[in-house]
């Protein structure tokens, strides 16, 4: 049962994924991933890795996608303006990306050995747990990210910024 | 016990996630909008974040769900600024073609 569901999140995420490689119209392009994405943490909520799957509708759904629907809008980008490269540049492109895969399966084929470690119980994903550990081990890289936000409001606005007479 | 740990072996989420990563390649190369680029990475991260949520939970460990939130965080932040001088790029260029940015191209 939970073979076949996970089976058949794979096969939407990788279709629609590939849909998005492939359409022309770069507003369908950023729906399509946001499909992807909604099937993404679909397979969180599989993993029990609940936080996880919340955060990620959040932050990329809610907030980065809308960021790019709102951008392409904005500069009103459609098939029309979009722009294509040659067909043998894409057919040089769909081979080299075909090798990468061969050889990444063929790499990571049968030789994965998972450690002896603690049984899966399903509670690392529990808000409760990684919020310790969020809070405890890894409260300094917590308070960077804050500054790297920070850094990342203050740089886009400056970018932003038409003229930069401050 | 978790019951997806034995339904589903951690190979299956490797070679979805390797497919994932493998598109967002194609994407980079083969589109010439750089918005769609910036999508596309974002596509990247998200396999190996998936991958490393997989590895977490058939390990028990919450390390590598820390991992996938800072890069969450990282890609938030990349997104903004990256959008930004999108944006600041269009105005100078009318274009957001990424073959017509090489001017540091020797």
């Amino acid at each position: 049962m939970i073979l076949s569901i996970f089976l058949a999140l794979s096969v939407i995420s990788i279709i629609t994924a590939l849909l998005m490689v492939i359409t022309r119209n770069p507003v369908h392009s950023v729906l399509y991933l946001i499909l992807t994405f909604f099937v993404i943490a679909a397979l969180y909520i599989l993993l029990n890795a609940q936080f996880l799957a919340v955060v990620h509708l959040i932050v990329y759904a809610g907030a980065i996608m809308v960021l790019f629907l709102f951008v392409l809008m904005l500069l009103n980008l459609s098939k029309d303006t979009e722009p294509q490269k040659s067909v043998a540049w894409r057919w040089s492109a769909a081979a080299t990306s075909g090798m990468l895969l061969v050889v990444l399966t063929g790499a990571l084929r049968g030789g994965i050995q998972l450690a002896e470690g603690n049984p899966p119980n399903g509670q690392v994903g529990l808000v409760e747990n990684l919020g310790k550990v969020l809070f405890t081990d890894y409260v300094v890289p917590f308070e960077i990210a804050g500054i790297l936000f920070l850094a990342a409001m203050v740089g886009s606005v400056l970018v932003g910024k038409r003229d930069l007479n401050i | 016990m978790l019951e997806i740990v034995k339904a589903v072996p951690i190979d299956y989420f490797v070679y979805l996630c390797t497919v994932l990563f493998v598109i967002g390649v194609l994407g980079v190369i083969v589109r010439r909008n750089a918005i769609v680029v910036l999508m596309c990475i974002e596509l990247m991260l998200n396999a190996v974040n998936l991958l490393l949520a997989a590895f977490s939970t058939y390990l028990s460990d919450a390390q590598g769900q820390i991992m996938v939130f800072f890069i969450m965080v990282v890609a938030a932040a990349e997104a903004a600024v990256g959008l930004g001088i999108l944006v600041m790029i269009y105005r100078n260029t009318k274009s957001t073609d990424i073959s017509m940015l090489d001017n540091l191209k020797w």
